[in-house]
């Protein structure tokens, strides 16, 4: 009996127009490890709750059917443990031994086996604390693998991981690479959505690609489906090893300064620092966790009053106003001088279209309902919005909610755009995108800074860079 | 800032009691005791309450810490009661304009005062010395409570520190969006309002994965469900509640007899 069998499998939630999966047939054997590809909106996420028996009848449409170890995965709940992407929303309990008994509880295992089953599990993703370790004291990677803990004490047979390191920076990622690579055994049947090939590869015997209109673009193993279908995919948006994205270093020698910190800092969260922002120039901030990099890029982007030192713009920057620091500006100045592209895209979203989102910024600085109209269409255009002008920001897929923050900071035109991790967790397509947009604003006499972990963005446009450490009073 | 951290010495003979038993306790204590509007009473509750504190094993200062949202309530009720309660009698204290100040008005603030802190201090203390999963544990186990509320609200608990420094980020997101009040009252009751429903949707869709990551866990499954961490009631527990009950009953006993008793209702 196959572990996973789907027979023109489809699913459609309850008030939808669109099918979330359709026309699906796929088998997978008993110990298998398989890679689920495919574009975002494909349906990979609904797969991956429809095998952990996750859709209740009643809250959508079904056709075909889905089978797990030859039963309805509603009634096969214990042979499956599913992984999501966000730890913050994985943990259940205080104490790290709590949270991995959290499920062998559930499932009423006699409290004498719970222990050691807790041990076992903890042990084989290589967790380096005790059971009564806090979990708010683990960093995103640690309380990530901590959740994995928790889902393999259940001793899964089919193994769901739904982009388990989108969440986390390199170093996490590395941590729960490495502790999926430790818990796999001969008996554990693994699907696995992951955008990050080179992380995921090592773990993977088969690949599966989603074709986005429904069905199986590509099946077989990773060598036979990336000689095959390589380039189609990276041009979708699929990290491909082997295909590398062009760098584009400035054309021009960097211009004047806009923006200054002088000995800048905010304990317990940012270390004195002190750096030049120039018009024309991508600056990177690079460094590990927990060095303040998210609030330095607030404080150059005067929605943070620091604790000492100071932040000053130039009359390049500012005209008149380069004598007040940021932090005391009025809100709709600085929006037409500095722009902010937070890490979460949700953050910034106020209103309920993409398209007076566009308009809010241009709106609140003063322009002619004209330039507005004009504004907003450019944008839509530039960043491929056009077809979602009236959809609601909050439904957008990830990329494209990234896209529409950036393309909100730019629409008051700011001299200089600082921009907190804008390429986390996006697809090759998007990423490619956002650094041609950096490129073309920089060569333009845009200033940027952009605080990031990732190394191919800093090699691909980074003018200059500057890395941060953790203060010494951390340990 | 709430803040909810079991602040106590975890060998204290009171302090380790079953979570359950100290809850009873507590809410025992604040039943019997708003039954009467006199200081007396009360007065002598607090002084067994601060009494028992090093059988808690909290240190009197951390306490005072905990309870100081509940000392500026305890000011404005008297500074409010002073100046305008409508009841006059009594000797006159002070006069001073339309300031009248009589022992009788005093004699009721007070009463107010020692109330509140009769009333609240068991809680503070339950609150203080023991650890929420623990309590969720004892509600389960000792109480009879449905697990799958007890650690739904458990786990939502957890969440909650986050909502602080969500609600910094929304803040700082919407001055980058050129979103501010400036000194407008009526423009900051908007931000205000558009910020907190911001959270609200953010909190409602945290909420939501982490039910589904619960479930995917088997916290909905129909099988019953077995506990990892024992928790025991004991005769001593039984013993907590009994004194807690003889206790307060003495504070009220002993207003009765000095003759100062004013029943809350008749």
């Amino acid at each position: 009996m196959s572990a996973v069998r789907l027979r023109d499998f489809g699913w459609r939630h309850a008030g939808r127009k669109r099918w979330a999966v359709r026309g699906l047939d796929l088998r997978i054997e008993h110990g298998e490890r398989v890679l689920l590809l495919g574009a975002s909106g494909a349906g990979k996420s609904t797969l991956l709750a429809a095998l952990a028996g996750l859709l209740p009848e009643d809250s959508g449409e079904q056709e075909g059917t889905v089978e797990v170890d030859g039963r309805d995965p509603r009634r096969a709940r214990e042979e499956v443990g599913l992984l999501f992407q966000d730890p913050e929303t994985q943990l259940v309990m205080a104490r790290c031994g709590d949270d991995v008994a959290f499920g062998p509880e559930n499932r009423g295992l006699p409290a004498e086996q719970i222990w050691p089953r807790v041990d076992e599990a903890l042990r084989r993703v290589g967790f380096r604390y005790g059971r009564d370790r806090p979990t708010a004291a683990l960093s995103g990677g640690e309380q990530q693998r901590l959740a994995f803990a928790g889902v393999l004490a259940l001793r899964p047979r089919l193994l769901l991981l739904d982009e388990p390191t989108a969440n986390l920076d390199p170093a996490g990622a590395a941590l729960i690479r490495d502790a999926v690579a430790a818990a796999l055994d001969a008996d554990t049947t693994l699907l696995l959505v992951e955008h990050r090939l080179a992380e995921a590869l090592p773990l993977v015997d088969r690949v599966v690609v989603l074709a986005p209109g429904g069905g199986v673009q590509a099946d077989g193993t990773p060598q036979a489906v990336f000689a095959a279908h390589g380039e189609a995919l990276a041009a979708e948006g699929v990290w491909v090893p082997g295909h590398p994205v062009p760098a584009r270093p400035a054309a021009t020698t960097a211009g004047e300064t806009l923006l200054t910190a002088d000995e800048l800092a905010l304990p317990p969260r940012l270390a004195s620092v002190s750096l030049t922002v120039r018009a024309g120039e991508a600056l990177a901030v690079h460094g590990p966790n927990g060095a303040g990099k998210s609030t330095l890029a607030l404080l150059l982007g005067g929605l943070l009053a620091p604790a000492a030192g100071r932040v000053t713009a130039t009359a390049e920057l500012a005209g008149g106003d380069a004598r007040v620091p940021p932090h005391r500006w009025r809100a709709p100045a600085l929006v037409g001088r500095i722009g902010t592209v937070f890490q979460d895209p949700e953050h910034q979203f106020v209103t309920a279209a993409v398209a007076d989102e566009l308009a809010l910024g241009p709106r609140r600085t003063g322009r002619t309902e004209a330039q507005v109209r004009a504004t907003v269409d450019t944008l839509l255009d530039r960043l491929r919005l056009t077809a979602l002008a009236e959809a609601n920001p909050y439904t957008l897929s990830g990329g494209e909610a990234r896209r529409l923050s950036v393309a909100t900071a730019l629409a008051t035109a700011p001299r200089l755009l600082v921009c907190d991790e804008p390429t986390f967790g996006q697809d090759r397509r998007t990423w490619q995108e956002l650094v041609e947009l950096f490129a073309e604003l920089r060569d333009n006499g845009h200033g940027l800074v952009t605080v990031t972990h990732d190394p191919e963005f800093i090699a691909a446009l980074a003018d200059r860079r500057v890395r941060l450490d953790q203060p010494r009073s951390v340990p | 800032m709430i803040d909810l951290e079991p602040v106590t010495r975890p060998d204290a003979p009171l302090a380790r009691r079953n979570p359950v038993a100290k809850l009873a306790a507590a809410l025992l204590c604040s039943v019997i005791l708003i039954a009467t509007l006199d200081p007396v009473a009360p007065a002598i509750a607090i002084a067994f309450e601060l009494a028992l504190l090093p059988l808690f094993g909290i240190r009197l200062r951390v306490l005072a810490r905990r309870a100081m949202p509940l000392l500026v309530g305890a000011v404005g009720v008297l500074v409010t009661l002073v100046l305008f309660a409508a009841d006059r009698s009594g000797r006159i204290l002070i006069e001073a304009g339309p300031f009248l100040v009589t022992s009788g008005v005093l004699i009721t603030a007070l009463g107010l005062v020692l109330r509140m802190f009769a009333v609240a201090l068991p809680g503070l203390i339950v609150v203080a010395t023991t650890d929420p999963t623990d309590l969720a544990d004892a509600l389960v186990q000792n109480a009879r409570l449905s697990a799958r509320f007890a650690y739904g609200a458990l786990a939502a608990f957890r969440l909650v520190p986050l909502l602080a420094q969500e609600w910094q980020m929304i803040s700082m997101a919407r001055r980058a969006r050129g979103i501010d009040a400036g000194r407008d009252p009526l423009a900051r009751l908007r931000l205000f309002g558009s910020t907190a429903f911001t959270l609200l949707v953010g909190a409602i869709r945290r909420g939501t994965r982490l039910a589904v990551a619960m479930d995917a866990r088997g916290f909905d499954a129909t099988t019953p469900r077995s506990m990892a961490r024992r928790q025991h009631f004991g005769h001593a527990d039984g013993l907590l509640i009994a004194g807690a009950a003889v206790l307060a009953g003495a504070a009220l006993a002993v207003s009765v007899a000095v003759g100062t008793f004013r029943p809350l209702i008749g």
